[in-house]
């Protein structure tokens, strides 16, 4: 089924400078129960966003009217522990179209490509870079081209290109669907089984 | 032929289509599902109008979001029951097993999946829990995957899936007295943090390992995942056999014989290449418990939380922040810390291996005033082992009362929640903020750990108590 194309996204940022955050934080489990995709972004990091009467916490980022826009900029290993994908409907919900960080959860990472969250991995101290560009400049803007596969910011021109596996590339950029593709290879599938008696 | 290691070899031969540039496309024998990261997936198919292609080759079972009381009761809260009850539906309409709430044969995913022999060696399963890595201990590949991942699979019975990278950890050595299966994997994953090994699928191996039963292998695969891992494994031996022998569902089947011949190949050759190989002694290694708010923060529970200097520049933040959550202060020690609960169970430890080892702890010693217990055994028959075997009788006299079978307090979605600010010693394989309860404060340890802070409220060196 078709999903929202990627291609070039310029936008502010908002700075999440923690390393390991999990997907408990990102959303907890007590917003689980729900069956359908939506409305997760509501209770996008909760516990952080909220104190404990459901006040907004003045000090979380995504309280603060300086920062907006559709790119969080996290710490290393973002999107570690759980598998929910909930954690990406939860970011995706909120408005975010991409995640910068320096590395990812490996779960994490896949259930930001099936869902159009891009996640775009840059190195640590270009990171720390951006973080400071963004703490000093809270209106600096970045551009994502992700058929370049180029990560600018944009007021200091400094770029970076990022990696992304070609096939999910693609993907992004048509929004194109794993199941559709899986679907129309089924007659491979199906010999695979032929070939190899799985399941007995 | 060039040496292959095990994780190739089963990962190659489960290759329906190598994407150029992209993906493997990876065939699954065995998916698992919960209520919980399932409905999404199932309503994906529904659009599409399309059936699940091999309903045999899911199971599915409530556990996550189940309460451990009453279970014969209505499910209280509305959007619990709901989501159970849209599993019910879902596998009647889609023709898949289902063991429900009240089934004989209910119980945590990676509990029941091993008990009921559906998890075989040299398998690939899948399943929408990232604590999947479980039933490596079999030499099965196995990983957690997302929910439009699930959806895939329950669709064409294969998953677009990159190769990971390898990774082999050994093991040489012997355990002390008092140390088990999780305090290795909570020690490797101090050494080497919780992002330590993403990319990587785990191999463990050495003399340590290949001593332990399956039961301990399996708590070491659980917790592959809390150092980033897409999954750990270890190659399937006698002790693998053993253990299979005694599962109706795996020593009935016709083809048993030739399956173990098949099985006896599973296993790394000789100087087959891993992109990383690290090394422990298991000689060195102490109970272990976590300080800190991810499960690579732990110590042996007779050190002290790291000082000040002791951490990076970089990490000072993350560090300060997670010891402001827990109530502790850099450099102090952690025992004699009062501790308010206790929780023994979850797919890391409610087997009955564990149930033993913490009963056999508290047999004739009385569980203190200070502490709460839950008790939850990983399945209904873990609970009826649990019973027949008198263990739920002396549970009860030290004071211990044995709930029903669920996730329970790893994660909190049920009532077995831990109020703010309380301490809790932990079976489970999470301490993140909140994981156990909006303010909880999670110590990750061991049963026999755990059993000690039981017993005298407060963290507690096992050893001590187990040399009385």
């Amino acid at each position: 089924m078709p999903k929202a194309k990627f291609d070039i996204l310029e936008s502010r940022c908002v700075p999440l400078p923690l390393e390991n955050v999990d997907t408990d934080q990102i959303i907890p489990a007590r917003f689980l129960s729900a069956t359908t995709r939506d409305g997760f972004g509501e209770n996008l990091f909760r516990d952080w966003r909220y104190d404990k009467s459901g006040n907004k916490n003045k000090d979380f980022v995504l309280n603060d009217p300086i920062y907006s826009g559709q790119v969080l900029v996290a710490g290393k290993n973002f999107g570690s522990g759980s598998s929910r994908e909930h954690a990406v409907w939860a970011i995706a919900d909120y408005g975010f179209r991409a995640v910068i960080s320096s590395f990812f959860a490996d779960i994490f990472r896949n259930n930001s490509l099936n869902n159009g969250l891009l996640p775009v991995v840059v190195r640590e101290d270009f990171l720390s870079d951006l973080l400071e560009e963004i703490r000093k400049k809270p209106e600096t803007m970045v551009r994502i081209d992700l058929g370049r596969q180029l990560f600018t910011i944009l007021p200091v021109g400094k770029s970076v290109s990022f990696e992304i596996n070609p096939y999910k590339k693609e993907c992004m950029m048509k929004g194109l669907d794993d199941i559709d593709y899986l679907l129309s290879i089924r007659n491979i599938i199906t010999a695979y089984e032929l070939r190899n008696n799985p399941g007995k | 032929m060039i040496p292959k290691t095990l994780f190739d070899k089963i990962w190659d031969s489960h290759v329906v289509q190598s994407i150029e540039g992209g993906p493997d496309v990876l065939y699954i024998d065995q998916q698992y599902i919960h209520e919980v990261t399932s409905p999404q997936a199932f309503a994906g198919l529904k659009a599409r109008g399309i059936p699940v292609m091999r309903p045999a080759q899911t199971l599915a079972t409530a556990d996550h979001n189940i309460p451990t009381k009453d279970q014969d009761q209505p499910i209280k809260d509305a959007l619990s029951r709901n989501q159970v009850d849209k599993l019910d539906e879902n596998t009647r309409e889609f023709g898949i097993t289902y063991y429900g709430l009240n089934h004989p044969l209910n119980g945590i995913v990676h509990v029941i999946g091993p008990e009921q022999g559906f998890t075989l060696p040299g398998m690939t399963i899948v399943c929408g829990d990232s604590h999947t890595s479980t039933h490596g201990a079999f030499g099965s590949v196995a990983f957690g995957i997302g929910t439009s991942e699930v959806e895939m699979v329950l669709a064409t019975q294969c998953i677009l899936q990159p190769k990971p990278k390898k990774m082999r950890i050994t093991v040489n050595g012997k355990l002390q007295k008092g140390v088990t299966s999780k305090d290795i994997i909570l020690y490797i994953i101090s050494q080497i943090s919780t992002g330590g090994a993403t990319g990587y699928f785990v191999e463990y191996a050495g003399p340590a390992i290949e001593t332990l039963s399956m039961e301990s292998r399996m708590t070491i695969c659980n917790m592959s995942i809390e150092m980033g891992a897409r999954g750990g494994l270890i190659a399937p031996d006698e002790i693998t056999f053993e253990y299979l022998k005694l599962i109706p569902n795996v020593v009935n089947k016709p083809d048993f014989a030739s399956q173990q011949e098949k099985w006896n190949l599973l296993k790394s050759d000789t100087g087959a290449g891993f992109d990383r190989e690290l090394t422990f002694d298991a000689g060195k290694i102490r109970p272990m418990i976590t300080y800190g708010t991810n499960p690579g923060m732990g110590i042996a529970i007779d050190d002290s939380i790291p000082a000040l200097d002791d951490i990076s520049e970089d990490r000072t933040a993350s560090f300060l922040k997670s010891l402001d959550y827990m109530g502790f202060i850099p450099g102090m020690r952690m025992l004699g810390h009062p501790v308010d609960y206790v929780f023994l169970g979850s797919c890391t430890n409610g087997r009955i291996e564990d149930l033993r080892a913490f009963t056999k702890f508290v047999k004739g010693r009385k569980k203190a005033n200070n502490v709460t217990a839950l008790i939850v055994p990983g399945s209904k028959k873990v609970e009826q082992q649990a019973i027949k075997e008198g263990l739920a009788t002396i549970l009860k006299k030290a004071g211990f009362e044995l709930r029903q079978p669920g996730c329970s307090s790893c994660l909190a979605m049920n009532e077995d929640k831990v109020p703010p600010g309380k301490y809790a010693v932990s079976t489970s394989n999470r301490n993140f903020e909140g994981r156990q309860g909006p303010g909880a404060r999670t110590l990750l340890a061991s049963p026999l750990t755990a059993a000690a802070a039981a017993i005298t409220g407060k963290i507690t060196d096992p050893r001590d108590l187990l040399n009385e």
